[in-house]
This record gives C-alpha cells, structure tokens and sequence, in this order.
C-alpha cells in the first residue's frame, strides 16, 4: 500500500488516520494563529508558543470550487478527473476560524452553524508514488478515518 | 479647493487584446493622456506605474522618451491603480513636483489568476485553496446569511453592468444579458456563476496630474482631487486568500479608506453624484455599497429593486460596466474608475453620461491580500 504523505510539513499532523492542525498561540495576548507563525498581529509580541488546534467546529461560510483549479499549483485531480469540492471556514470554539476543504460540495447539504470535524482527504499520487493528502473538513457523523494510514 | 487636480487621461481600450502587450497598451493610453491636455512626456516632471504580468512599467521610457525623469512602479494588488495615483498625488502635494503622470497597464492570461504559493511544497495551492473566486463566493455566503440578501439581486448588479458596459466603447463585454441569463450561467463558486464575475483581461489608463493653481494652463476644464486614501486589513477583517481569519470582527480596509477619504474631502456619502466600486464579482459591488457608506448593511435588496444604482438612479454605480464588462487588468483597474468618474464630471460620458449634472464622483478599488483605495474627485 502506499505510503501516506502529508501536502507539506508542519501544516497537521496525521496520528491513526486522523489530521491535528498545527497553529500558534500568543503568549502575550493569546491569539491564535493558524498556519504557525512567529509575530502576532493582534497585539505585536513576537512570543508564540506551538498549540495543536480543536479538531472540531462550525461552519462559518462555504462555497462550492465547481471548476477546475490550474495545475500547477492545484495537485488534485483535473481535467476530466475532475471532483468539485466544498471550501469553507470553520470557527475552532475560542480559537480562530481556519479555511479548508469540505468533503460535502452540494449546496443543499451545507448550512452556515453545522457541525464540522477534521479529516483527511486523497489529493494525488506524487513523483515518488506516495499518496498526497490534506486536511479538510467533514460535517459530524458522516466521516470516519482513512484506513491504513501511517502515522 | 484641493491641492491636486487631473487634467489629461488616456486610455487603451480594455478586453482581449491579441497582438499587443500589455505595456505597449500603457504607452498607448500615455499618449492619449498627452494628446488630451496638448503636453509632450518631456513635460512630465514624474511617473508612477504599476503592473502585474506586463512587465516593469518603468521600463516604457524606451519607447515613449528617455528624459531622466524619476518614474517609481508600484505595485499592490488589485489595488496597484488606486495606489499609484495615491502616490502621484502625495509627490505633487509634498512640492517635489509640479506635474507629472499616473500609468497602470496589464495582460493576464485567460482564467482565473494563477496564484503562486511560497518556495517549496505548496501546501495551499496544492490544496485547491489558492483561488480569489472562492474568497468572493464565501464573503458573499455569508453576507447573505447575515443581511437577506438574494441571489436575484446578484443577477440584477450583473446584468446592469453589462448593460452599462454595452454604452461604453472602451468595455469588453458590450453584450447586456438578462438577469435570467446570468442566473442560468455555469456556476463557478456558488452562490456566484460565470456572469457574477469579472474575468482578469487587458488595457491600459494614464492620467495628468498637475497642482490646482496650475490646471487651467493645461485645460478648461480641470477635475480636483478632493481625497486619495489607501488603507490595508486590520486584525479581524475577513479577506481573500487566508487560510485563516480572527473570530473577532473588523470593517475591512474599505470602510476605513471610505472613512478617511471622507475625512479628507470634508463630505459624506449623501454628497456623491456618481460612484465606481470595484466589483470583482456581483456580490462584491453589493457589499462594497455598504462599507464604502452609501447604504445601510442589506438595504441593497431595496436599492437594487428599486434601479438607484442605475445610470439614472439616485445613486448610478459603475457607469462604464465596472470589472464585469471591462475585466480587471489588475494594474489599470483602479485607474479606469478615475477615468471614468472623470468623463462623468466633464460631461463626456456620452450615452452613459449620467443625468444628475454630477459634481463629485466617488471611486473604490479592492484587492489582495486587503487593500482599498478610495478617490473623491469633483469638478
């Protein structure tokens, strides 16, 4: 079986299948911050310390990315392989609101203040044959993990 | 009185431009700009110009004259026109020069606008998150949410524009469609479709600037910059490509620079005769009517049915066709809302001369990654 990569490094990490989003937070002010950076523009401190964000949320806003996007940078499937897919914003409770793909693209079932949890998501296969993935976001109790991930 | 006022423009017509690049359409809308106000480019005492894709704007001294003079590129998003007249104006308020030249100009590929993520792997591209038009369909998701407003009135500012746009010989898109036209169109980023949005294209605006106390040697009928301001985000405000946004909230860079600007020429929203807002997409200009002040937030859905927007409304809003009947060469974007205004307050607008015998004209320009730029400019 494939080896499973993630997109790139430092973005989450994937433990049994399932995706932490990796993000900072003020120690000055406690903002968070998603992905990880130093300097925060909030209150201006440049102290941060690295926080794993919650793994659920709400929708905030969505749409639907019906075409496809140019490859490069898009690694996904296009072309005639092509999958439209959600995009949207989920507000992590007290902590930020984080932009990601939604495993649900028909407009009939996404409603702003659902319930959403973090997943993995299949991009492609790179040069290496490694199976790419990112994270995205699945409404509640309709996911599961993606089998035989490396951790 | 201000202390700026413009008193040449030139303009490249605007669309798909085969044969013709993007900085020779700039050098096209410099001469026109020259020819208008009788002056030669050895006139121009300094220059500021922007582009994206079409190369480094000051590198067009070759061809239009090699005369020495300071000439700065800006470059800042969707907002590189606004910015570079900003900064033209700025030169000549300071005193360091007396008159001198603002230039946006582009060519994009066909599309939406490839966007390049950092060096290495490129989590956010990679993903099939690096796209404006996502950004557009979900501020306007929500917007409808908070505010009522329906996917008819999207339909509506679509179908104006390209209305406006059919009276406008420099437009791309001269075609008007019908409101159900639009709404039947493929849909790109729901709730937005294929007319909602403005597509990236080509053209080119240049404009004269001089000190106020100076115009009229240059032409009879000068028109005074009452304020240019440009402002970014601020913590909190919601814009396009951001993996992430605070849950505290702020107005966005466009309600500040509409404040500002206010603030500088002494007048409010009521005072406005005719105003370009940028309209990236159908939504876009129906947000932007409230951040920039001209309404209420969701009093649009009663402005629209009731034509205020309209050439002949209480209120005309992007009388030329704005970004959906001219596209967005994203450095001469900014600029064309100018020209334009300028027309509108001359009187030479022609068919789209909008009624109200209009003495001040309001321009809004919004890009990535959260700039706006506002001008007011009257007669």
């Amino acid at each position: 079986m494939a080896t499973m990569v993630a997109v790139a490094d430092g973005i989450f990490s994937i433990d049994n299948g399932s995706p932490t989003l990796l993000g900072s937070r003020c120690t000055n002010c406690g903002n968070h911050m998603f992905p990880r950076q130093s300097g925060c523009p909030k209150c201006m401190f440049n102290t941060q310390e690295d926080v794993e964000l919650a793994t659920t949320g709400t929708l905030w806003t969505w749409t639907v990315q019906a075409f496809p996007p140019k490859a490069p940078p898009y690694l996904g499937p296009i072309g005639d392989d092509f999958v439209p897919y959600g995009v949207g914003y989920v507000e992590l409770d007290g902590q930020i609101r984080v932009e990601g793909r939604l495993t649900e693209s028909d407009p009939a079932k996404l409603v702003i203040g659902m319930e959403m949890e973090l997943v993995l998501e299949h991009l492609g296969v790179d040069d290496d044959g490694n199976d790419v993935v990112t994270y995205a976001f699945a409404p509640v109790a309709s996911t599961g993990t993606i089998e035989g991930a490396a951790s | 009185m201000s202390n700026v006022a413009i008193v040449g423009i030139g303009m490249h017509e605007f669309g798909r431009n085969d044969g013709i690049s993007g900085m020779d359409q700039g050098v096209v809308a410099v001469r026109r700009a020259l020819a208008d106000c009788g002056q030669q480019w050895s006139d121009m005492q300094f220059a500021v110009g922007g582009s994206m894709d079409g190369g480094a704007a000051d590198t067009m001294v070759s061809r239009v004259g090699l005369t020495g003079l300071p000439f700065t590129n800006v470059v800042n998003g969707c907002a590189t026109g606004g910015t570079a007249l900003a900064q033209a104006v700025n030169t000549i308020e300071s005193g360091a020069a007396d008159i001198g030249m603002a230039i946006g100009f582009d060519k994009h590929e066909p599309g939406s606008f490839r966007i390049k993520g950092p060096r290495g792997k490129d989590w956010y591209g990679g993903s099939g998150l690096a796209l404006t038009t996502q950004f557009f369909g979900m501020k306007i998701t929500r917007y409808m949410h908070e505010y009522g407003i329906t996917q008819a009135s999207l339909a509506k500012v679509a179908s104006k524009a390209f209305r406006n746009g059919a009276l406008n010989p420099m437009a791309w898109r001269r075609k008007p469609l019908s409101e159900q036209e639009v709404l039947d169109s493929l849909m790109l980023s729901y709730p937005l479709t294929q007319y909602m949005f403005c597509s990236p294209g080509e053209g080119g605006v240049a404009m004269i600037l001089c000190r106020a106390d100076k115009a009229k040697e240059y032409t009879d009928r000068p028109i005074y910059l009452q304020a240019a301001a440009v402002r970014t985000r601020k913590f909190g405000s919601f814009e396009v490509l951001a993996p992430s946004i605070a849950i505290e909230h702020d107005p966005g860079p466009t309600s500040a620079a509409s404040k500002a600007a206010f603030e500088m020429a002494g007048i409010g929203p009521r005072d406005i005769d005719v105003a370009q807002l940028q309209d990236t997409e159908a939504g876009a200009e129906i947000m932007h009517m409230a951040e920039n002040g001209f309404c209420e937030h969701g009093e649009q859905e009663h402005m629209l049915a009731n034509g205020e927007t309209e050439i002949n409304g209480r209120l005309p809003v992007n009388t030329d066709g704005g970004c959906l009947a001219n596209g967005e060469p994203i450095g001469a974007s900014g600029l064309r809302q100018v020209y334009e205004n300028v027309l509108q307050l001359r009187g030479d607008a022609g068919e789209r001369q909008v009624p109200n015998d209009p003495k001040v004209a309001y321009t809004h320009v919004y890009g990535a990654p959260g700039i706006s730029g506002v001008t007011i400019l009257s007669r």
